[in-house]
């Protein structure tokens, strides 16, 4: 089965980037696609790069940057929600005047519509928030 | 459908809402801080007993034991792991997370 | 994209205090140019997105109340509404703003997009859905 799967919270503040981590590492392991993980509203904050938690803790942002390395995945994270809250790639960071960017490798940035195009072309879209 | 309801009952109405727009033959699954609902002996127990009786409620383990009732949740619902959660979203027709 | 979907956005906070009626509002919009079936849900907390007098001058922050007025022009034209959750807050519809869209298949005529639903028939039209968006 296909799946899209939508963050709405972002690292730590909130269960719902955990859950949905396990739900979609689930998923890989039980054979299923994951067409996107689509992160909206603060769950664009686990899209930084920045990130430096406890050693003796998880790390929210690399488990899902390996994650999408491991298996291609497509993450992306919204950019009108990102904008709001200062996550930004080289080529946003230049367009907006920024003098840093701090997107973590395996995001990248993306309009609305493909919130949309997960909705319409997977089997199931499941939501993470709070 | 599979409906996810990942907020306490004694804080939030998500859980009340959710019982109350469920469709027969539906499941729930109680996950995050929303494992609470599956107390028992709660002032919401018998509101989750009598919602067992038309839809099948499920608790997801990982949180359940994470929060320490796991010797406390309502006889009849059903743990389910991560894996088991994939699979309730396979075999229900679509989700709705009651956030 | 070749298929047409249900799409049910479910609305169940309050404006202002939290992004998400706003940043839900957003998605709607933009996914109107995907040409889906689109229906909002306003339940619980979420009426209170749609009532009228909102003021926001003085807190600073950005009033997004006339837009749901304007998205009769985007397709949406099926905006359920809870009674309950109304009459728990003392509501009536007659709170609400006057949401609306033309008809051109009646000549322009203008009709209602609110539609007062029981629990029940809200239980219904999850059941009929493809995809649900919360927020």
């Amino acid at each position: 089965m296909k799946f899209t799967i939508q963050v709405n919270e972002g690292p730590y503040q909130h269960q719902a980037s955990d859950t949905a981590y396990q739900f979609t590492k689930a998923a890989l392991e039980k054979g299923h696609e994951i067409f996107r993980v689509f992160f909206y509203h603060d769950g664009v904050n686990n899209a930084t790069r920045l990130t430096t938690p406890p050693q003796d803790d998880r790390n929210v942002v690399t488990r899902w940057s390996e994650l999408a390395e491991k298996h291609d995945l497509d993450m992306v994270v919204c950019v009108a929600a990102a904008q709001r809250r200062g996550i930004a790639d080289a080529d946003e960071s230049k367009r907006n005047g920024k003098d840093a960017d701090n997107i973590a490798p395996g995001f990248r940035i993306s309009g609305l519509g493909q919130l949309i195009e997960g909705g319409v072309q997977a089997d199931r879209l499941v939501v993470f928030g709070d | 459908m599979l409906h996810t309801v990942n907020k306490s009952p004694f804080t939030n109405n998500s859980l009340e809402s959710c019982l109350d727009c469920v469709a027969d033959g539906a499941a729930v699954l109680l996950i995050e801080d929303g494992v609470y609902g599956a107390l028992n002996g709660s002032k919401v127990a018998d509101k989750v007993k009598a919602a067992m009786g038309k839809v099948t409620v499920y608790a997801l383990s990982a949180d359940v034991k994470a929060r320490g009732i796991a010797d406390k949740v309502i006889d009849g619902i059903k743990l389910v792991d991560y894996a088991g959660f994939v699979d309730l979203t396979v075999e229900n027709d679509k989700v709705q997370a009651w956030l | 994209m070749s298929e047409t979907k249900k799409f049910l956005y479910v609305n169940r906070k309050a404006p202002y205090g939290t992004v998400y009626a706003l940043e839900s509002l957003e998605v709607v919009l933009i996914g109107a140019a995907f040409e889906q079936d689109v229906q909002l849900l306003f339940m619980d907390d979420g009426v209170f997105q749609i009532a009228k007098g909102q003021d926001t001058a003085e807190s600073g922050m950005k009033n997004f109340s006339p837009t749901y007025t304007a998205l009769g022009d985007y397709e949406v034209t099926k905006m359920y509404v809870d009674k309950e959750s109304l009459e728990e807050r003392g509501l009536t519809v007659d709170d609400l703003l006057p949401l609306v869209w033309e008809d051109e298949d009646d000549d322009y005529a203008e009709k209602d997009s609110i539609i007062l639903v029981s629990r029940d028939e809200i239980a219904a039209l999850m059941e009929e859905q493809d995809v649900v968006l919360s927020f």
